[in-house]
């Protein structure tokens, strides 16, 4: 699978143009050089290429001591100069690999290049269209390629290898990989064979924005290969577009066709040095990879695989668990607050403010309906649970005997229930402590329990 | 009075310094001088008033204020292949009729802020490739020393103007010996830099691993002038040198007592080298001996191999500088056709002339699938073994001499039906190319009345060696390049 990633840069690859958002309007950050006007030439992103050596790091590849540039030649209206400047034999990276549930998908390379610019038909496709703009913004906009060894055996496996790549973009603080912004593109090459065979004649897919497109293309290429084999044809290599409202692909181009990119190295940019030191200061810049995050949060602090995937998915929620539980809460009830009420909304507390709730919560001192209250009011005004608890009034009534007489009240109002607990259907107490939770809202809910079982003997 | 259209540019700085005339005048006197010869030169395709009338004013004021520089208020004329902003700028090509690029490149822009004033866009080679300004997309233009006959080429236009009174100086572009083999043709000064000693940042390519901007000038002096506003690192060009540019001008003034001069046998006898090219070549090579240089026999033994390399490796790298001119954003566009493919054929065919178009195909054949290693890749090692040829000459020598061009200025028509024998006109001048070279090529006398240029080329960075030798020499045997006496 190769897939393009765009790198977090303020500017383009080879000049001082911003790289914009989705929706600016056509050409407008453009200039000579990403224009490809004649006498320009292009001068190297260092933040480019920084965040590509963090990524080939982070996908434990080798760095070799010179990488170059080379120019991709072939002629297309998106593609000012005539060629893209893209590395072809000496790749900033190679030989890497992705651990995926416990497996390794060998990365054969990252290399960094520049984007084309985007058509836009008047019409249907390019050969009916009555006219055709260029919009020239994307043109020049930096994009790592990571290319995968043909290690990927299903649909389900390519786009969990999609989605990891995804959260490690995102850990190394590279790129937010957002596939719907076109940040991050993927383009799988699929082929099937019979066990024990080679691998068949490979198909290309483009066109794919969505992890969910990513695996129902791949299912629906799958599927068209063995339903073509077994009828006696034979597969082409061609590339294929993936289409999301007819939900399948279809053919774009024929290899008879292929172009001769005719790949030598770019003139104008120097061999770039890729020294020791350089590299050695990027890897000491790279936080804890999603792996090794992961196995700590199972190793040391126990959560169970279903928070796991959650907490570990996503830098911020992986960081303010551990800064939760370093500032003094349990893990368990940290993990259950964060899986169940901050991930859901995106909303992060500070690590001291949620350890704060979360032990208000645990030792009793407010309900958990009331802790969600303070959680939203905290996140919002940024101050602390106890303050927060304090203005309100917020406490839990742990007084036995006042407890004792709201419990008595409920059995006086519901002696239906109590006579279907009496008779064994234990069910019947789940009704008896929502009445008292009604007529109790603060009601400490464990010495609740405790009061009425006892009352009802 | 002085003939404002006869002076180098020191004297002319001088006399605007002096209040003799101002840069008005000096602009007017040439423009009187263009108007009444040009037609018969054709140096120039087209004129910039705009700028010269704003140029030369701001010049005359900076002038009188005493903030003037050594070339404020100086007439020069560029190349076509340099963008200059708002200015037509076409590289000679049909394909680029009516761009006018939104930029100036660095080059220019350095002597601008210097205070040189732009007369107009001289004529060239289309996309700077031949060796007679015949490939112009417009015309030819003519040697004003005798008008039936070449300029040479590329930069013809920038050297004729030159030659012919029409500008002080004038900057041209050296990828082969475009710049040196017309500076010889018409006898005036030219020099070609050290790759990535001046910014190649708004120089339309050719073949961007040997392209690199130069003057051409009345004086040694003039050209280590013009060479040291315009040198230094451009942050826009990634293959311009971090050194400082003003190092060109280190000792560039001193003798060649105790200097060792290489004359590669190779280059002396080298195939259709004219006799009286032959004998001006052994009477410089007499002048710089009287003068205390050592003369030391050296050898180039790759030089046969250079003429194939070069025509590999140039229109490699051109089929692909190329490839943006395809009529969808500016200049030319035939889009009157059925698909996208068939409007980049006839642009194309339409805009490039067939010397461009030869190269695009030789290139694109160079670097296809299957031939990659047998040319392109052969042709670049080979290119290393002619860089190293010139390591091992200077580690005997500090600069090496030899004739610029074979021949003098042949008459036009005479290669056109030819092309081989057209690229053997760069046999003496591609070498420094390849291997990255800085070279000068000064007027060193005549055959058959027609000017003869002495090359001298340096080791790398070593502008300041060959300015100094090619000084030497001029001050040594009185040879002046000379304003040529038109009509």
């Amino acid at each position: 699978m190769e897939v393009h990633v765009q790198p977090r840069t303020r500017t383009k690859m080879f000049c001082g143009c911003a790289v914009g958002q989705l929706g600016d309007p056509p050409n407008s950050n453009v200039c000579e050089i990403c224009l490809g006007l004649p006498g320009t030439l292009p001068v190297i992103n260092k933040a480019a290429v920084e965040a590509t050596l963090k990524t080939a790091l982070a996908l434990n590849c080798e760095i070799p001591r010179h990488t170059k540039w080379d120019r991709k030649n072939y002629m297309y209206p998106d593609l000012p100069k005539g060629y893209q400047i893209s590395q072809y034999d000496l790749p900033m990276s190679q030989n890497g690999f992705l651990e995926l549930n416990g497996n390794k998908v060998r990365i054969r390379r990252v290399h960094l290049e520049e984007d084309t610019g985007k058509l836009v038909h008047a019409g249907d496709k390019l050969q009916k269209a009555w006219e055709s703009y260029v919009d020239l913004n994307r043109a020049g906009v930096p994009l790592m390629e990571i290319v995968s060894e043909p290690d990927l055996s299903s649909a389900e496996e390519a786009r969990d290898y999609a989605i990891e790549l995804r959260t490690l973009l995102r850990t190394i603080g590279v790129s937010e990989a957002e596939m719907e912004n076109g940040q991050m593109r993927a383009e799988p090459n699929i082929s099937i064979r019979r066990p024990g065979e080679e691998l068949g004649v490979k198909t290309e897919l483009k066109n794919i924005n969505s992890f969910r497109a990513l695996y129902r293309a791949i299912g629906y290429e799958v599927e068209r290969q063995t339903k073509l084999i077994e009828s006696g044809g034979t597969v082409v290599q061609e590339t294929r577009g993936w289409s999301e409202p007819e939900q399948r692909t279809f053919s774009q181009r024929n290899k008879e066709f292929a172009e001769d990119y005719r790949y030598f190295p770019e003139p104008d940019l120097p061999a770039l040095e890729l020294r020791p030191e350089w590299i050695e200061g990027l890897r000491r810049e790279l936080p804890e990879l999603p792996r090794a995050r992961r196995e700590k949060l199972v190793s040391v602090h126990g959560l169970p695989a279903s928070d796991v995937a959650i907490i570990a998915a996503d830098r911020e929620l992986a960081d303010l668990f551990e800064g939760a539980v370093a500032a003094g809460a349990p893990a368990k009830p940290t993990a259950n607050w964060i899986v169940g009420e901050i991930a859901p909304t995106g909303k992060l507390p500070s690590p001291s403010n949620l350890a704060e709730l979360v032990n208000l919560v645990s030792e009793g001192g407010i309900t958990r309906d009331q802790g969600r209250e303070v959680l939203v009011e905290s996140v919002e005004s940024g101050r602390t649970p106890a303050e927060i608890v304090a203005e309100h009034g917020y406490a839990q009534v742990s007084d036995e005997a006042h407890l004792r007489t709201v419990a008595e009240a409920v059995i006086d109002a519901n002696p239906r229930a109590v006579a279907d607990y009496r008779a064994g259907k234990k069910q019947a107490m789940q009704a008896l402590m929502a009445d008292l939770r009604k007529r109790a809202p603060q009601a400490n809910p464990k010495m609740s329990s405790e009061v009425l079982l006892r009352l009802l003997g | 009075m002085t003939d404002l259209t006869e002076l180098t540019i020191n004297e002319a700085a001088r006399h605007l310094r002096m209040g003799s005339f101002s840069a008005a005048d000096l602009v007017t006197a040439h423009i009187e001088r263009i108007e009444r010869l040009d037609h018969h030169v054709k140096a120039f395709l087209r004129f910039t008033p705009e700028l010269w009338e704003k140029q030369a004013d701001e010049a005359d004021r900076k002038i009188k204020a005493g903030e003037g520089g050594p070339l404020t208020g100086i007439p020069m004329a560029v190349k076509d292949v340099l963008c200059v902003r708002g200015v037509e700028t076409t590289a000679g090509s049909k394909i680029l009729r009516g761009f006018r690029p939104p930029y100036t490149g660095t080059a220019v822009s350095r002597l601008f802020e210097a205070g040189a004033v732009m007369l107009g866009v001289t004529n060239c080679d289309e996309f700077a490739m031949g060796s007679s300004t015949e490939n112009s997309g417009y015309f030819p233009t003519h040697n004003p020393w005798s008008l039936d006959r070449v300029p040479g080429g590329s930069s013809g236009g920038s050297a004729a103007a030159v030659a012919a009174g029409e500008a002080i100086f004038s900057l041209g572009t050296d990828t082969g010996g475009s710049i040196r083999q017309p500076a010889a043709l018409c006898g005036v000064v030219g020099m070609k830099p050290t790759y990535g000693r001046v910014s190649r940042y708004g120089l339309i390519a050719f073949a961007s691993s040997l392209d690199q901007i130069g003057p051409f000038t009345r004086s040694v002096d003039d050209a280590a002038l013009v060479l040291s506003v315009m040198a230094g690192n451009d942050p826009l060009d990634a293959t311009s040198s971090d050194r400082p540019g003003k190092e060109v001008l280190n000792n560039y003034g001193g003798d060649v007592k105790g200097m060792r001069l290489g004359v590669p046998r190779e280059y002396y006898d080298v195939q259709g080298v004219e006799p009286g090219v032959k004998a001006a070549i052994d009477n410089a090579i007499k002048v710089l001996r009287d003068q205390g240089a050592e003369i030391v026999d050296v050898s180039l033994p790759h030089t046969d191999y250079g003429l194939a390399v070069y025509y590999i490796i140039a229109p490699a790298e051109c089929s692909s500088n190329l490839a943006r001119f395809d009529g969808v954003r500016y200049g030319m566009s035939e889009v009157d056709a059925p698909n996208i493919t068939e409007a980049y054929m006839q642009t194309r065919r339409k805009g490039f002339g067939p010397e461009v178009r030869r190269r695009v195909m030789l290139g694109t054949y160079a670097l296809s699938t299957g031939y990659y290693d047998a040319y392109y890749l052969k042709a670049q090692k080979v290119r290393t073994l002619i860089k190293r040829d010139f390591d091992e000459a200077f580690q005997k020598c500090d600069a090496v001499i030899s004739a610029t061009s074979p021949t003098v200025a042949f008459p036009l028509g005479a290669k056109t039906q030819d092309p081989i024998s057209m690229y053997l006109c760069d046999v003496l001048t591609l070498g420094g190319n390849l291997a990255g070279l800085p070279g000068i090529s000064v007027p060193c006398g005549t055959s058959e009345d027609l000017p003869v240029g002495l090359q001298v080329l340096g080791p790398q960075w070593g502008e300041n060696l060959v300015l100094r030798v090619a000084r030497a020499y001029e001050q040594a045997s009185g040879v002046k390049a000379e304003v040529a006496s038109i009509v």
